[in-house]
């Protein structure tokens, strides 16, 4: 099949970095208030009113600085948080004329310390003790970079080639370059914390092992690949998992298989809207996200949801797949039930009742599963941690498991919520965990 | 980390950056917040006989949108009882004693007032002196603050009575609101002043009420003149520094003063001779936390140039600062605009047309349908205007033309002349 156009240019980054006036202007226009709301709504508690002003007075470095040391995967949550619902949601110009341009101002600051090649922190005095992160996500590179800086030897063990978790392998291109996170690993591993890829733990070493030869463990692994839906014909090709989806958009060279193609997406969550956008941009003729409920339950973000329509995708609420159709092993089509709301379950949102007789089918060539992800229950239980459906229970505050030497952070603790988990909640918990595991190590050499 | 320390007449200071003498620093608590935030040092809200203030005191300029471009102030001295503000300094620098403490004074025009004065607060341990010549609204009235700053002869008597008794070092704060600082500067050096600070405020009404036709502010329906700062008087103060940094009859450390906001100000009062700075209008604007960027944003500077210590760039450009007839008449630069960045606003070609050298013109392609403009270099005279009001840093650039000719100056020119030599310019 010939490429009707470049693929690869509908994979570069869409929002375009702020001009260099713009930035100045931008930055002169934040207030510096005090006791600042954007600070609040920060997860990481980046102090924003200080980095802006450093771009106001042309102290760049100071300025990354100032956001990498409470968010050391700053530069790809300039990107990626949703930032109007934290820290430009909260910008009180909000209530007297626009909000300050929060994220694209992080990324300026941000950007300039990747151009300009600088390595922003410093490792710590060795203090002889050695602790093993188990993955290399959001997570995992903010603990290690607290630890390392706190004098601690950090080893990572990461399943995958690269680092950066969802940063490197499971966010579109579009939104985030792979580049932007392999800086934040290099700036990690600048401190001298080891990056042992390509191996997994629970495979290629032992959770004992790890936990018998360091001083302490975090489990930092995130989640896995999309769950089944349990319909008849999942096997067939063609079904695709969403995340393995964007994976491959981001490791291989872009395939040409969807141009011109019927692409359905199951879920309405910010994975799906990534895998409805990777597919437009794959060539895909005609995208749809199906969802079972309606437009005020999805979990995908306001702007994500407009960034879609924008794109092209087509949005059909109300309906579930029953049954993928095929025909000599490939999908050839969906059949789809009509549901309506019900009474509304546990979490308060109603509940999608299947009408009868309702099915009706519709031709498609890849369907594409983004409903959720599955948790690493094995490898859970391989540490003999307490769970909850593979969600780790931790310590409120000290992300300690029930296993005293073991800590756990980001994604592998994420109960749910209003929202997916975000990066920079892993972000902020990686760096709370080593705080954690600092005193807790420091707590043991106290004589009792 | 470079080293940010700083030592002026004798008095250190962990960084260049302290708080002026006024409102920001009248009380220990204020003080102490300031130097917990970064402040390397402080200058004490100024001593003396407690005073009434009035109420209404401050305005300020918004220009553009940009809010505290200008400010101005009425109040006095402290209001405080001396016994009052003495125990603060004291409880103050027992809790922060590597900071930098200076007492301001003012007293009235008294040998032994003076003597008084000075030694009660030595006697709490300030790090030095800073003498108010400076305030030009109300004390001034009184005979005190800019009324001194203002006569050669009252600055150099009483700079003589406070060294007669003063131990730590003494700190002369001058008046702007005079012909020619470097007169009042001498008297100061003369009369033993160990350093100078400028500038105190410039005279100054912020505004009018178009519907009450009242001053801005006013008092009860009265207002009177007040002192001028902030960012709008940076380019006043820095002359003044730097006139007095060349001046070799002045010969003493300068402490800078005059709306410096950021780092960027600090490095500029610094290169033309001041050995640190004083602040007040910016951290009245956006409070203590702003140090953090000019410590930061300094210590930056210096570690990218490969500078150790910020005592190495003190003056070092006082020396490209000199009079008009020393400029080469032979030197010439011209505009260029780059039309990657322009963004047609032809605010540089209105510029030099109407109030310039007519030497940018529109030029329409007509095949484009497209305009560009385009510098006629032969008439450029090198007057920057287009440059400055360009809203895009670096689309208008001056670069320099050889003009073939030997650097000449005006002075030199003459010389010549005088001496029945020939010279082209």
């Amino acid at each position: 099949m010939s490429v009707p156009y470049d693929l690869q240019k509908n994979f570069s980054e869409v929002v375009s970095a702020l001009k260099p006036k713009e930035a100045i202007d931008e930055a002169n226009r934040c207030l510096f208030c005090y006791d600042a709301p954007c600070i609040k709504a920060c997860p990481t508690s980046i102090d924003i009113p200080m980095f802006i002003r450093k771009i106001a007075t042309g102290n760049l470095l100071g300025s990354a600085r100032t956001i990498m040391e409470a968010n050391p995967v700053g530069a790809s949550c300039a990107r990626v948080c949703p930032t109007e619902e934290l820290c430009e949601g909260a910008c009180v110009l909000n209530h007297a004329s626009r909000p300050i341009m929060i994220g694209l101002l992080q990324r300026h600051a941000t950007d300039w310390a990747i151009r300009n090649n600088v390595t922003l922190f410093e490792k710590g005095e060795p203090n002889g003790k050695r602790v093993a992160i188990v993955g290399a996500g959001p997570a995992g590179l903010s603990a290690a970079r607290e630890l390392a800086r706190l004098g601690y030897a950090v080893t990572i063990y990461e399943a995958k080639e690269k680092a950066g978790g969802l940063n490197t392998y499971g966010i579109v291109s579009f939104r985030l370059p792979q580049e932007i996170p392999l800086w934040e690993v290099e700036q990690v591993e600048a401190l001298g914390v080891t990056i042992k890829t390509n191996t997994r733990v629970g495979v290629d070493i032992m959770p004992d092992e790890l936990v018998e030869s360091y001083d302490s463990v975090l489990l930092a692994v995130g989640m896995g690949s999309v769950p089944a839906l349990h319909i008849p014909g999942e096997e067939l090709e063609g079904v695709l998992d969403a995340i393995a989806l964007v994976e491959e958009t981001k490791t291989r060279p872009l395939s040409t298989e969807m141009v011109g193609k019927k692409v359905v997406v199951i879920g309405a969550g910010n994975t799906a809207i990534d895998a409805a956008t990777c597919s437009k941009r794959l060539g895909a003729d005609h995208v749809q996200i199906l969802y079972r409920r309606t437009a005020q339950e999805m979990n995908c973000y306001q702007f994500e949801y407009e960034f879609a329509k924008q794109d092209g995708v087509e949005f059909r609420w109300l309906v579930a797949p029953k049954r993928v159709l095929g025909n000599n092993g490939r999908v050839t089509g969906l059949e789809l039930i009509r549901m309506e709301l019900g009474e509304p379950d546990a979490k308060g949102r109603k509940r999608p009742v299947p009408i009868p007789g309702s099915e009706f089918s519709i031709e498609v060539d890849f369907v594409v599963k983004a409903i959720g992800q599955n948790r690493h229950v094995a490898l859970v239980e391989q540490f003999g941690l307490q769970h909850e459906n593979g969600i780790v229970s931790v310590e409120e505050g000290t992300y300690r498991t029930s296993h005293p030497k073991v800590f756990a952070a980001g994604d592998v603790i994420f109960g749910g919520g209003k929202t997916d988990a975000m990066v920079v909640d892993a972000a902020n918990h990686g760096k709370r965990a080593a705080h954690a595991i600092d005193k807790a190590i420091r707590d043991q050499k106290q004589p009792v | 980390m470079a080293d940010l320390s700083i030592n002026l007449a004798g008095i250190q200071s962990p960084n260049p950056f302290w708080l002026a003498s006024a409102p920001p620093t009248n009380s220990g608590y204020q003080v102490q917040r300031a130097f917990e935030a970064g402040w390397g040092g402080a200058v004490w809200k100024t001593l003396g006989e407690p005073i009434i203030n009035v109420s209404s005191r401050f305005a300020g300029l918004t220009f553009g949108g940009q809010r505290v471009f200008g400010f101005n102030n009425i109040e006095l001295i402290t209001d405080k009882p001396l016994e009052v503000n003495l125990k603060e300094m004291d409880e103050t620098k027992k809790r922060f004693p590597k900071h930098t403490l200076i007492a301001s004074l003012m007293v009235e025009h008294k040998r032994e007032a003076w003597h008084e004065i000075v030694k009660k607060v030595e006697a709490i341990g300030v790090d030095g002196l800073e003498l108010n010549f400076g305030c030009p609204h109300g004390m001034a009235e009184r005979g005190m603050g800019s009324a001194v700053g203002q006569h050669p002869d009252l600055i150099r008597q009483q700079v003589e009575w406070v060294k007669e008794v003063a131990k730590t070092p003494v700190i002369v704060k001058l008046t702007p609101n005079i012909t020619d600082i470097r007169f009042t500067a001498r008297a100061a050096a003369e009369g033993g002043a160990d350093a100078i600070s400028m500038i105190n405020t410039i005279n100054s009404l912020m505004g009018v009420d178009l519907d009450k036709w009242l001053p801005i502010p006013h008092v009860d329906g009265k207002g009177a003149h007040g002192g001028y700062c902030g960012p709008a008087v940076k380019p006043i103060a820095l002359n003044m520094v730097a006139e007095c940094a060349r001046d070799p009859f002045v010969g003493v450390p300068i402490s800078g003063i005059g709306g410096i906001s950021n780092w960027r100000d600090a490095v500029e009062f610094l290169l033309m001779g001041a050995t640190g700075v004083q602040v007040c209008t910016a951290a009245m604007h956006h409070g203590f936390r702003i140090v953090e960027d000019m410590i930061d944003g300094l210590n930056n500077y210096l570690d990218q140039r490969g500078i150790a210590s910020v005592m190495d760039i003190v003056g070092k450009a006082v020396h490209t600062y000199s009079d008009w007839g020393n400029l080469n008449l032979n030197y010439k630069v011209v505009a260029r605009i780059h039309e990657e960045t322009c963004i047609h606003c032809n605010k540089c070609h209105i510029a030099c047309e109407d109030t310039s050298h007519q030497c940018i013109e529109i030029v329409r392609d007509d095949a484009t349908g497209k305009e560009r403009l385009v510098v006629r270099e032969e008439d450029c005279v090198g007057c920057n205007l287009c440059s400055i009001v360009c809203p895009v840093e670096g689309t208008i650039e001056m670069v320099e033309i050889p003009t073939g000719k030997p650097p000449l100056s005006w002075n030199q020119r003459q010389a010549a002349l005088a001496g029945g030599g020939s010279c082209e310019t």
